[in-house]
């Protein structure tokens, strides 16, 4: 662990920013709570202290933040509608349903352009094309849609999480399928091997260290499309109902909670992958 | 040469049209109802007629775009050469931004339109946040890029640390720069509309996407789309054809010119 110290110090720093920043924007705020209340005896102490516990601040301390997730998240009992659990688990399993389906069709698409070349010529310029669209754009219109077709709660959610999480797979899948270079091409043909014994032997394996980059990017995906898409239909609940909720009565630290909520649910998704890829690296022997 | 372009572009435009043409007697022969999918030339006619709605919106919701994409890319750019002669910041710092890179950042959004109000300055502000990180990561990786054996020559030179920079390191770490930039394009993109999705003036694409949604307007949302979809792509291309420009010497494109 040569990079603890270095990363215990930044993490360290971030946080006396925060508490700086906290200060001085809550500061002003709090002022005028004071003055409202015909105090104007106060001490700067009293000040800071106090703008660092407000209720609705304009930044909440990280204390605050920490707290919130406390009680949210292990003091309160995961069937409330309050607790970020209860929350977090909606999210976990639109993403996790979205991204299966998502990585799935952008996996089979890859497969398919890389053995059909009509196909790649045709559709490769589209889907990198895609990837410079702000392709979340469609995730309220998608919502609508599938409502038409009485398609209701947790799907229209997962619908777009797999709908964000395909594109990313299928680019990253058909450079993985490509990888192997042409001398290794060349010595399958020597071996007269067919091109599905190419695949399965040669690129297939080769694109591993591809398929574990892009599952990581495709479920940081899905997550960010089921909050986003959880904020157009917020009524079903989930982290991004959390997020429009907080936003609309200036519940600052509810917001904040959720945020962090969200990002440990990413960060443990990718690491989970990332564990997955180091134990193949062990298996098959490559490195990325 | 020219031959070679247009055999090159045929068969993406031929599947592009296509798909349109598919869509259309679709839609028309199995008289799916305009609220789920209208045909392409009813998005078309949406289109025309509503050029100066479109227009408003493009104007509103670039402005936060470009003004936090410059803003962000830049501060990225300026603290990864601030950290730059500090290996201990660095190593601090990196695996912040990469873990930060894979947060829905977009969630800040909510935060954003409290902080700076409803107008396109909030919509900037998510996209410094989510462009900084980015590029702060390449910018990193970039400087770090340059070969021991040019750094050795750039030594023999007598170079001092600013020369260095100057003169090798940041040509080197062009293309990863570019990257960032690149990437930069669609999340500022991403940024400002699901911003928008939390509050605006009545004005704006994100805006218009969600309302046009609610009144079941679905053609003028498809016609929002498109407009997203084109600015998305020409800033791209925007990006990229500089790209070509600065880093005309690096491999990806010398092999093309050859």
């Amino acid at each position: 662990m040569k990079s603890a110290l270095p990363l215990i110090t930044v993490v360290l720093g971030i946080l006396a920013v925060w508490y700086l920043a906290a200060t001085l924007m809550n500061a002003q705020l709090q002022r005028d709570q004071f003055i409202n209340a015909g105090r104007t005896d106060y001490s700067t102490q009293e000040l800071i202290g106090a703008s660092l516990n407000m209720e609705r601040p304009k930044l909440p301390a990280p204390h605050q933040v920490a707290s919130e997730l406390y009680k949210l998240v292990f003091a309160t009992a995961p069937t409330s509608k309050r607790s970020l659990v209860y929350h977090g688990l909606i999210t976990l399993e639109e993403t996790l349903i979205g991204f299966a389906i998502g990585s799935a069709l952008g996996i089979g698409l890859a497969v398919l352009i890389v053995s059909m070349r009509w196909l790649e010529r045709s559709m490769m310029p589209w889907i990198v094309a895609s990837q410079t669209v702000p392709i979340i754009a469609l995730a309220p219109m998608i919502v609508v849609i599938l409502n038409q077709f009485n398609v209701t709660g947790i799907a229209p959610k997962a619908a777009i999480a797999a709908y964000l999480s395909f594109f990313p797979v299928t680019v990253g899948m058909v450079k993985g399928f490509r990888s192997p270079d042409p001398l290794q091409l060349d010595l399958m043909r020597t071996y007269s091997a067919t091109r599905a014994q190419t695949f399965l032997k040669l690129r297939a394996p080769a694109s591993a260290p591809f398929f574990f980059a892009s599952m990581k990017i495709g479920a940081a995906a899905a997550l960010v499309g089921a909050v986003v898409a959880e904020v157009t239909k917020s009524e079903d609940g989930g982290l991004g109902a959390r997020l429009l909720a907080g936003s609309y009565y200036g519940q600052t630290v509810q917001i904040w909670a959720a945020l962090f909520a969200a990002a440990a649910l990413s960060a443990t998704l990718v690491a989970a992958i990332g564990g997955a890829e180091r134990i193949a690296q062990r298996r098959m022997a490559f490195s990325p | 040469m020219n031959l070679r372009r247009l055999t090159d572009f045929l068969p993406p435009l031929a599947f592009g049209l296509a798909v349109l043409a598919i869509w259309e007697a679709a839609v028309r022969l199995l008289q799916v109802p305009a609220i789920i999918l209208p045909p392409p030339s009813a998005i078309a006619s949406r289109f025309v007629t509503s050029i100066p709605t479109l227009a408003a919106d493009f104007r509103q919701t670039i402005q936060g775009v470009l003004v936090g994409y410059v803003i962000g890319s830049l501060a990225g750019f300026v603290v990864a050469i601030l950290i730059d002669r500090s290996h201990f910041l660095q190593r601090g710092l990196l695996p912040i931004g990469n873990l930060v890179s894979a947060l829905p950042i977009v969630g800040v959004a909510p935060i954003m339109v409290m902080w700076f109000g409803f107008d396109w300055q909030s919509k900037a502000a998510v996209v410094v946040v989510m462009t900084f990180f980015p590029m702060l990561v390449n910018t990193i990786a970039g400087l770090s890029s340059a070969g021991a054996m040019e750094r050795d020559l750039m030594k023999t030179y007598g170079a001092n640390y600013w020369q260095t920079l100057l003169a090798l390191r940041l040509p080197v770490a062009m293309p990863f720069i570019f990257n960032a930039l690149k990437i930069n394009t669609t999340l500022a993109m991403i940024g400002a509309i699901v911003a928008e999705f939390f509050g605006t003036p009545i004005v704006g694409m994100g805006f218009r996407i969600s309302t046009e949604v609610g009144r079941l307007q679905i053609d003028m949302v498809w016609a929002t789309i498109v407009v997203a979809a084109l600015t998305g792509s020409l800033f791209y291309a925007l990006v990229a054809g500089v790209e070509r420009r600065v880093t005309f010497w690096h491999a990806s494109y010398r092999a093309k010119e050859a």
